[in-house]
């Protein structure tokens, strides 16, 4: 075989690979698509369940995790994103920060049901916030925070240390090079870590099970210290937990939830791409 | 050594410098004159750079460096643990190997240094950015184009334009390492040239990327050899009559 036959045959290869990724996605969102596209109508999306859930819409659940992901967002972009800033750019190497360090990797590997358990003994029984908004978006705060630190540090540190130099050689502080200079041309990063964070708090069950989420509650909560009903727990109460349930509701869950995550990627994909054409060097 | 001036912009005294361990700068004495072009030549990893850089404290970065003796601008120490470090910056600009314009236009890149320091007033801004791009000899080339991204300039521009970045701040000093390594013939000319005109109202501290452009721009000239400084003298006189052996070895082509 000649070299460029070889050459043809590793490409095929590699071609193949990246498919077969691509397959088991497509053929989830495509049975997700096909069952459930019959139950979404303005109903479905408007209007409380009825009947132990195997009748009416799903709207608590969807305003649930609306709920859930803006309260994450609200505590866990300027947590993280500030300890990002900390680490990146204020930070010695020393044995503290290195601990931190240490700590953030960890809790990235920690499973989900261990943060909800943390969060039950935490916020929901110590701080006695009782299940609730509160709790659930805390708990799912924590969860989200060593994703947004870590993508969020690695993209302050690819801003060019000359930058910094350039700024400061100009009379300028530490904080006027970050906030004029380095924290606009690591946006796109941050975005792109916030939301893959965020994405994760929106579809988690376990760390809302214990904390927030309502197996039946046919209405909105009115405060943060009320407790909801949310999509992911939803759809696993609704698959396993009530007999007699109609399929169709089943995958119409599954399909809003999707929807959901995916247009939330979208916005942020587009956010991201907008930042990124701004960004010159 | 001293130079024939009493009162020297910034005097240089018994600075040893080393980072990690290793020893960059040994018991370097000099005073550099105001209103005047001094050059540090030497060969590479001689400590000119990192003498340089001492003068606006930019080493201040680096961590595990140790220094010793004092560096005095004015008559006063700059190591001073009451001195405004960004003040110094502001009264001492740096001009990099590689030009490095800022994200923006080159409007934006100008201003950059003043609006740190507090001024909004547009008319002086405009004034500004007027009068340091024709110190840079830049003005002409982008009058018309200000509000264009300073990206898109060519190498040569750049660098005149992070040259008048830095006047933008009315500095006293200004310190510029091998500001034309990265440039053509022309626009090196044109830098030098801007040099020529800069030192009527400034003090011009340049470590030049060839022998032959110190001995084109130097008013006086210091030699620097693995941390020390050799020789330091006014005029030409270091490249025409060094007194030093391992000087003339270095301005001859010896080695380098």
């Amino acid at each position: 075989m000649s070299r460029y036959t070889v050459q043809r045959v590793g490409f095929t290869l590699l071609a193949l690979a990246a498919l077969l990724v691509v397959i088991p996605i497509l053929w989830v969102v495509a049975i997700v698509v096909v069952r459930g596209a019959g139950a979404i109508n303005w109903e479905f999306l408007t209007t409380m369940p009825r009947n132990g859930m195997r009748e009416g819409g799903i709207l608590p659940a969807i305003v649930g995790t609306l709920l859930l992901t803006l309260g994450t967002a609200l505590v866990a972009i300027p947590m993280g994103v500030g300890g990002a800033i900390y680490l990146a750019e204020y930070a010695r190497d020393t044995w503290l920060t290195r601990a931190i360090r240490l700590a953030i990797i960890n809790l990235a590997g920690i499973p989900s049901v261990v943060y909800g358990l943390f969060g039950l003994g935490l916020f929901v029984l110590f701080l006695h916030f009782g299940t609730s908004v509160l709790a659930g978006s805390l708990t799912l705060a924590i969860m989200t925070l060593p994703i947004i630190i870590s993508t969020s540090e690695e993209a302050l540190r690819s801003v060019p240390m000359e930058f910094r130099t350039v700024n400061a050689s100009l009379g300028g502080t530490r904080w006027q090079a970050i906030r004029n200079i380095v924290l606009p041309q690591a946006l796109p990063g941050i975005v792109t870590g916030v939301i893959l964070g965020l994405l994760r708090a929106a579809g988690e069950t376990a760390p809302i099970l214990f904390t927030v989420a309502a197996f039946y509650l046919p209405r909105l909560p009115r405060s943060p210290f009320d407790p909801t009903m949310a999509l992911p727990y939803h759809l696993y109460v609704i698959s396993t937990q009530v007999p007699g349930m109609p399929e169709k509701i089943q995958y119409g869950t599954a399909l809003v939830l999707l929807i959901l995550v995916l247009s939330m990627n979208v916005v942020a994909t587009t956010i991201r791409s907008y930042f990124r054409r701004r960004r010159e060097w | 050594m001293r130079t024939r001036q009493s009162e020297p912009k910034i005097r240089i005294e018994n600075v040893s410098y080393s980072y990690g361990g290793k020893q960059a700068l040994r018991n370097v004495t000099l005073d550099i004159p105001a209103n005047a072009v001094t050059v540090f030549i030497g060969p590479a990893g001689g400590g000119k750079t990192t003498l340089l850089r001492l003068i606006n404290r930019l080493n201040d970065f680096v961590d595990g460096t140790e220094m010793s003796g004092r560096i005095l601008l004015d008559g006063q120490d700059i190591y001073d643990p009451d001195v405004d470090v960004t003040a110094l910056r502001r009264r001492v600009g740096m001009v990099f190997a590689l030009p490095l314009p800022l994200p923006g236009t080159i409007r934006q890149n100008v201003e950059y240094g003043p609006r740190l320091a507090g001024l909004r007033d547009r008319a002086r801004l405009d004034e500004l950015v007027e009068r340091s791009l024709k110190m840079a000899a830049l003005w002409d080339e982008v009058k018309d184009r200000l509000d264009s991204p300073a990206s898109a300039l060519s190498g040569g521009q750049q660098q005149r334009l992070c040259i008048a970045r830095s006047l933008a701040l009315e500095p006293e000093v200004l310190l510029l390492d091998e500001p034309t390594s990265g440039l053509d013939p022309i626009s090196t000319g044109k830098v030098e040239e801007a040099l020529y005109e800069l030192k009527q109202r400034y003090t011009i501290v340049i470590v030049p990327h060839s022998v032959q452009q110190a001995a084109r721009v130097a008013d006086y000239a210091a030699f620097f050899l693995m941390g020390e400084m050799v020789e330091y003298r006014p005029g030409r006189e270091i490249f025409t009559v060094p007194h030093d052996k391992r000087t003339e070895d270095y301005v001859t082509g010896r080695f380098g």
